[in-house]
Order: C-alpha cells, then structure tokens, then sequence
C-alpha cells in the first residue's frame, strides 16, 4: 500500500513537457545536455563504458541485408530447436526416483543446483555481457536468444526438483549451492571475465562455460539413462546438451573472427591465456567432480567425460585438443546415453566392417533428390 | 582428379581436418554463383551435418546440389561426416543420408575438426580404400 502509494506521488508534479513541436527540440537537447552531464561526473566501471557506448549505436536491425551469415544460420537452428520444459513428461521418473539411495538422490540434487547456477550466470550475464561485443546486429539478436535459452534451462532444473523432490529438499541443495566453495570458485572465476574489459577473453570464457563447465554436470544423467534410470529427465538433459552445443559453436566462432584481426603476438597471447583459463577452471572442476562423486566412486569416469569436452570447448575456439586420447577415453556407455551413433563400431573404417550394413538403395531420380 | 571432395561452412572445421589429412581435395563451392564442381573420378565425400533437430536440413544445400550432378553421384565411393555428438542421434546424419541415398558406406564421422586420431584413422582408412 505504501509503496503504491509512494509511486503515485510521483506523477502529481505536472511534467513540464512542451505543448507544441517547435518547442520539443530544444527540450530535447537540454535533457540530452543534463545526462551526459551526469554520466560526465559519474563514475563508471567500464562495464558501463561499454554498455552505453554500445546502446548509442543501436540501429533498427535490418534482416534483408546480413552481414555474416553465421547469424543467420544459427538464429533459424536456436528458433527450430526451441523447446520448454513442459513438454517433457517428467512425472514418468517419479518411480525411478524412488528406487535410487539417499546417497544418489543427494548427488542429483547437487548436481543439478550446481548446473541451475551455471545456466542463470549465462543467462542473466553471460550471454547479455557479450552484446555489446557483437559486430553486426544479427549477432546481438543471437545472444538475446541464447540469453532467453539458459534461463529456460535453469528453469527446467526447477521443473525437475517439483516433480521428484520435496521442499526440503530442493531448498537444502539450492544452500548446498551457495556454500560449495568449487562450485562458487567457478561462477567467481567466469563472472570475473564476464565484467572484464577484454571481448575476446570474454568470449573464452563463455565458450568454455558452454561446452566445457557443464560437463561434470551433464555426466550424471547420462549414467543413470546409461542405467534406464530418470531417463525422462536425461531426455531433458539432451535437449539442453544440444542448445549448449549451438551456443558454443557460435560463440568460439565470434570469437575465431576476432582472432583472425590480431597480430602474431596478440594471438599467442590470447592462446596462452585460453590454455591456463582452462587448465585453472579443470583444477577447480576436478576437485568439484572428486566432492561430488567419490562417495559414489564415479569420478575417474566423469574425469575422463571433462577431459573429451575440454578437448572439444578448444576446438570451438579453433583451438588443437589439450588432452591425448589416452585420458578422453570416455566409458562407451556415457557416449551412447549422448549419442547412439557415437559407438566407433557403427562406422566402416573403425568397426569391422562385415557388420556393416549398407542401406538399401533407392531411386536416384534427380527430381526426387530430396534429402 | 583429386580423390576427396569436401565441403566447408564459413566457420571452416570440415575445410581444417581436409588440411590435417594433407590429400589433395576439392572444395564444394559455398555459394551458388560459383562455378559448380564437377567430380568425374571416383572419390570420397568429406561433410558437416547441419540442423541437428529433427533432422531436416541436416545435409547443406551445397552438397545436395553437387550430387544432384549425376555425373558426380556415380562416382561417389564413401562418405565421412563431421559432427557433434551433442546432437545425439542427428551426430554425422548427414553421412547416413548420403549413405542411404547413394547406396555407398558411411565410413567415418567425427566431431568439430577431428583429433590427431581421427586424422590418423581416415588416413590409413582412404589408403586401404583406394588399394581395394
């Protein structure tokens, strides 16, 4: 009541605004005039710098004439990929749920607070810090897509936790999620680049968080579908494995065309800084993982599970793989919960090859050559 | 006549494990106004998959009008696909579709730009290939 009350007194000055047009142009020039004073005098972090140099910029988006068509390109596979928690029939896990041991329900939980908080820094400003980074406005539309998808997927998380958990229990994991000290070392680690003045580290440090900080995450239903166990919610799981593999993909492709720019020095530079990044967030990941699943006695596998993504968040940014196939020789059970065509037999030159079957051919008439 | 034929986005990981496997290659062209390929030797198609949802849209357009050529369809002897196994079942479906279509093998997919083992393995892959 206060409030409302507070708001409406506000509206009682009668606002000095000009009656006719002739008037209003002076008008707004002063206004003009009074906030870059303001801003003038104020401080600002360069966050801020950033920001409002950018917003000065903002042009109407023109759709008929595309700069990069990488833009457009992602922007029809994030729309066509689109989805929403609700579709997925969660409640069919609420047996499987029961079967798991308090240890494991507690381990789930855990896991899937310490993803929610991932997807809500990349959602709320990740994703939004790198728009005022962007080279076309498509690229800004993109990231508003991106930004809008990793909260529908921290909203999921919730999804999840309703169906199969009580109260208690979510709000125990969500204060296990503020009190984790690896799992608020990382979201300290990413949000300190996210703030900085650098839109090239900002972009490593994105692209690692999408295809590389959620893995010891992603791990986890991938063993229980690997188990036929909630595997409602690792089709969830997938659907959000696929989103941050888009993600990532565009955002190391921004930033390789703002490599390709640098001098020899600059790049190497960048290169070390993205190797150590790496190396830090996989020291601190590492011992995250150990927390989490010793008590299970999974975390040599979900080791090996980081290692093959860390390969992959490097090559996203067009970089060489860091670790040798010796240590990313992820358990083919977890590779076939992610992808059923992931089995290295399926494929002539790996597999046998008599086990090959060769699909029965069709017509090749080139006015049906419909793929 | 070169014995791999490829095809590579602007973002260019498929044109990059081409380069690593160090085989002459012939490159689809990206847009419609080049010069279309013509391929009159028995090769092996190198392609990313695209889409990654329903499957629709999984092999570029690209590649599907250089095979629309039936000379260049006659000659097709594999295919390799590139992908990510974050799509799931649409990881390298391109391939499939090529396979299927074209009544050839699907030989091998990778992911990204491939590992040095990749590389390896479809090197000595193609070597006993063009023994055969």
């Amino acid at each position: 009541m206060d409030t409302q009350e507070t708001q409406a007194s506000v509206f009682d000055d009668p606002i000095d605004a000009p009656a006719l047009a002739e008037e209003a142009g002076p008008a707004i020039e002063a206004d003009r005039a009074e906030i870059q004073e303001a801003l003038d005098g104020a401080v600002q972090t360069e966050a801020q710098k950033r920001q409002h140099r950018h917003n000065h910029l903002v042009r109407a988006i023109n759709w008929n004439r595309i700069e990069d068509e990488k833009d457009l390109e992602v922007w029809n596979r994030l729309v066509n990929n689109f989805w929403l928690p609700e579709k997925v029939p969660l409640s069919n896990d609420i047996q499987s749920w029961a079967t798991l041991t308090e240890d494991e329900k507690l381990l789930t939980m855990r896991v899937f607070t310490g993803l929610t908080l991932l997807d809500t820094i990349q959602g709320t400003v990740g994703a939004v810090s790198l728009i005022p980074d962007a080279v076309t406005p498509h690229e800004e539309a993109v990231l508003t897509n991106i930004a809008f998808m990793e909260s529908v997927h921290a909203k999921s998380y919730s999804s999840i936790f309703s169906t199969l958990a009580s109260t208690k229990e979510i709000d125990d994991a969500f204060r296990w999620s503020t009190e984790n000290p690896y799992l608020q070392r990382k979201a300290e680690i990413i949000i300190g680049y996210y703030e900085g003045d650098d839109p090239l580290k900002r972009k490593v440090a994105s692209t690692l968080l999408e295809s590389f900080m959620f893995y010891s995450g992603f791990y986890l239903p991938m063993h229980w579908s690997s188990r036929a166990k909630l595997t409602n919610t690792a089709d969830m799981i997938r659907l959000i494995i696929r989103d941050e593999a888009v993600h990532g993909y565009y955002i190391g492709y921004k930033f390789q065309k703002g490599y390709e720019q640098l001098t020899p020095e600059k790049q190497a530079e960048l290169k070390d800084y993205t190797y150590s990044l790496l190396y830090e967030l996989y020291e601190n990941e590492s011992k995250y993982s150990a927390e989490l699943y010793d008590p299970v006695g999974l975390t040599e596998d979900v080791k090996k599970f980081l290692h093959y993504n860390a390969n992959k968040a490097l090559m996203n940014l067009g970089f060489e793989p860091l670790f040798p196939s010796t240590v990313t020789d992820v358990n083919p059970a977890i590779l076939s919960a992610l992808s059923p065509n992931a089995d290295e037999n399926h494929d002539f030159f790996s597999g046998s090859g008599s086990s090959y079957v060769i699909g029965k051919a069709e017509a090749t008439e080139d006015e049906d050559w419909d793929f | 006549m070169n014995q791999v034929v490829y095809f590579s986005s602007v973002s260019g990981n498929t044109a990059r494990f081409v380069e690593k496997l160090g085989r002459p290659a012939s490159r689809i062209p990206l847009y419609a106004s080049d010069p279309p390929l013509e391929q009159r030797e028995p090769y092996v198609l190198i392609v990313p998959t695209y889409g990654g949802g329903d499957g629709k849209g999984a092999v570029p357009k690209q590649v599907i009008r250089f095979l629309n050529d039936e000379e260049n369809r006659k000659h097709l002897r594999g295919v390799i696909s590139a992908g990510n196994t974050n799509f799931g079942a649409g990881y390298g479906l391109a391939g499939d579709i090529i396979a299927r279509k074209c009544d050839v093998p699907h030989l091998y997919r990778f992911e990204l730009f491939g590992t040095p083992d990749d590389v390896r393995v479809v090197n000595d892959g193609l070597d006993g290939l063009w023994r055969q």
